[in-house]
């Protein structure tokens, strides 16, 4: 994949470009500019490092959105075996913007689940840009009853704008599809992992997230609203979204502190684009050790720790 | 002189557009529906329905409770929840402010015991008016108090929604809100006891997409707009106009969404002859 920048990322980008032409230069001519190059090397990874030491809400929100950014099917590849797809929510129809199956992680049998994004423009159409329709979400559930049937842990990732909005989805049950996993997950018999690997768009993502534990890589976002949707109700501006992303809170960050998430997974600076084999090396880790500290937990106990999880949430004042 | 005079309530949920809400002062009142100018006081004994249309008006929890439960059988659980500006939200400080002067409550929702038909029920009914009726901690926290106190005296559970969806204002703690919401309903299930939702104008986001589509029964109100996204964001998604009775209660009946329509002269004594079926053996 070429590299693309974030317009954030412009003085980098610039950099680089310029690394590239003097490279080009070495190879072409006799002049020996290897030192020079160097030093732009340095100069850029400072940079980065820099800029990246800083990332603002909104800016996370558009590396959570980057074009290169790995997607489920990218960790599925990279950190587990055997993977058979499953299709189908056997009454409706296959939803492309959800992806499913069975696998093994570090060999041990795992039902997976995700949102899926497509890279390609043919590729975004046939996974309707990540955002899931009802039977996409009936085939989820159908996953995690299977899951439960045959007590194998759940692996969840999340990665979506947002449920669809459209008229067949009204039609089929959208707000129904997405309560009925939020039921049916906060009562599962098995051990449910969840990770947050890119954009977290409200019930839409929910529906895939009532979990045990709930990871979240360190530049996704989770969040009630989109900056836009929020920029334009506050403002009827929807360009005002980076402010809006501020008032939100919905970096890994601020959502740890809140406790609504209990791990927060480490990118590679520029983010998980730029090392998507080490990112998935990372979260592979992290999902294998926090499946081992609950994996033995009987489900009733399971069951009771995850009610009290969500049970919790919120702030409010009593007088 | 305020004859029509009209009220805007500010949207604050996501998603649903903001639309009249209150019955206004004065003699005569417009129907939003037929835009009929009907005399007030023939609303108001019509159970805030338009006699000549059926248009259902959008109501107070307090203006629907004598139209729902047995006469003077509620009694408020008053636990003095009320909500917090955690996140330091734009202008959600004076909003709440301004809600609570104007509807006299703490947030979106009252919660109590009741009894429908002679049958004892733990009741929440959320109100359009306080933020467009948006579920943010303490309507979430109400909501699960409200279940477990259905489990713990054995009773059904029975919530009339009215929201525009979860609460903006407090961030992702609203969308978490969805979680414990159904996460206490399927417990209220597993205690083998019945969950009845009413939806009402209107119904959208977070609250249809948690609790209020789980009910083991879902009964709405005639023509009330139910639905997940708000028809606006959709209009703009797909770019077309939306059919006629798009997401009306008629058009979720239709598409097995729902069990029943229920006017709302008739909701007590159908809940009541619904909760009877549940309590006798």
């Amino acid at each position: 994949m070429p590299p693309e920048y974030l317009d954030f990322e412009k003085p980098i980008a610039d950099l680089e470009k310029k690394i590239e032409e003097l490279t080009l230069f070495t190879s072409n001519g006799n002049i020996d500019l290897e030192e020079e190059i160097l030093k732009l090397h340095k100069k850029a990874d400072q940079l980065r490092a820099e800029i990246y030491s800083r990332l603002t809400p909104w800016q996370k929100a558009l590396i959570s959105r980057h074009p290169n950014r790995p997607y489920t099917l990218d960790y599925i590849e990279a950190m587990l075996t055997d993977f058979t797809e499953m299709h189908g929510d056997r009454s409706f129809a296959d939803d492309s913007a959800i992806v499913c199956g069975m696998a093994r992680l570090d060999g041990m049998p795992v039902v997976v689940i995700g949102h899926q994004k497509g890279r390609t423009t043919k590729e975004k159409i046939v996974r309707n840009f990540g955002m899931p329709n009802p039977e996409g979400y009936r085939k989820a559930l159908r996953l995690m009853e299977f899951a439960e049937k045959f007590r194998k842990p759940l692996v969840t990732f999340i990665d979506t704008p947002g449920a669809y909005p459209g008229i067949g989805a009204e039609e089929r049950g959208q707000g129904e599809s997405i309560a009925r996993n939020l039921y049916v997950m906060s009562r599962l018999k098995v051990p449910i992992i969840t990770t947050v690997i890119g954009e977290g768009g409200s019930g839409g993502a929910l529906a895939l997230g009532v979990a045990d534990r709930v990871l979240m890589l360190e530049h996704s976002t989770y969040s009630v609203i989109s900056p836009e949707g929020c920029a334009a109700i506050l403002w009827n501006n929807g360009s005002k979204a980076s402010e809006a992303a501020e008032l939100l809170k919905i970096t890994a960050q601020d959502l740890f502190q809140m406790k609504v998430i209990d791990e927060m997974v480490e990118e590679p600076i520029g983010g998980a684009h730029r090392d998507p084999r080490r990112v998935a090396d990372l979260l592979r880790e992290a999902i294998i050790r926090n499946l081992s500290e609950i994996r033995n937990i009987p489900p009733a106990d399971l069951i009771r720790l995850r009610y009290d999880k969500f049970r919790k949430l919120g702030f409010f004042d009593q007088i | 002189m305020a004859w029509f005079k009209k009220e805007r309530p500010e949207s604050t949920a996501p998603e649903v557009a903001a639309k009249k809400v209150k019955i206004p002062e004065g003699l005569w009142v417009k129907c939003d529906n037929c835009k009929e100018i009907i005399y007030r006081k023939e609303v108001e004994k019509n159970f805030k329905v338009c006699p000549k249309c059926d248009y259902h008006f959008r109501i107070t929890a307090s203006e629907r409770l004598p139209y729902l439960v047995d006469e003077g059988s509620f009694i408020e659980v008053e636990d003095g929840l009320s909500p917090r500006d955690f996140l330091g939200f734009k202008d959600y400080k004076d909003k709440l402010k301004s809600n609570r002067k104007k509807t006299g409550l703490k947030d979106a929702i009252i919660s109590g015991d009741a009894r429908i038909g002679g049958n004892p029920v733990s009741l929440v009914i959320m109100d359009f008016n306080f933020m467009g009726g948006s579920m943010g901690s303490v309507v979430g926290e109400k909501i699960a108090r409200a279940v477990e106190r259905a489990i713990e005296k054995q009773m059904p559970f029975v919530s009339v929604a009215s929201s525009g969806g979860a609460r903006m204002q407090e961030g992702i703690l609203s969308l978490m809100q969805m979680a414990k919401t159904s996460a206490a309903v399927a417990r209220l299930g597993d205690a083998g006891l019945p969950f009845i939702s009413v939806l009402t104008d209107p119904t959208f986001g977070g609250v249809t997409a948690s609790f209020a589509m789980l009910g083991d029964l879902i009964v709405a109100e005639p023509k009330c707009l139910i639905g997940f996204a708000g028809p606006r964001v959709i209009e703009q998604t797909i770019k077309q106009q939306l059919p006629a009775g798009f997401q009306r209660a008629e058009f979720l009946l239709e598409h097995g969404m729902i069990d029943m329509i229920i006017p709302r002269k008739e909701m007590r004594s159908t809940l009541g002859r619904i909760l009877d079926f549940f309590a006798s053996a």
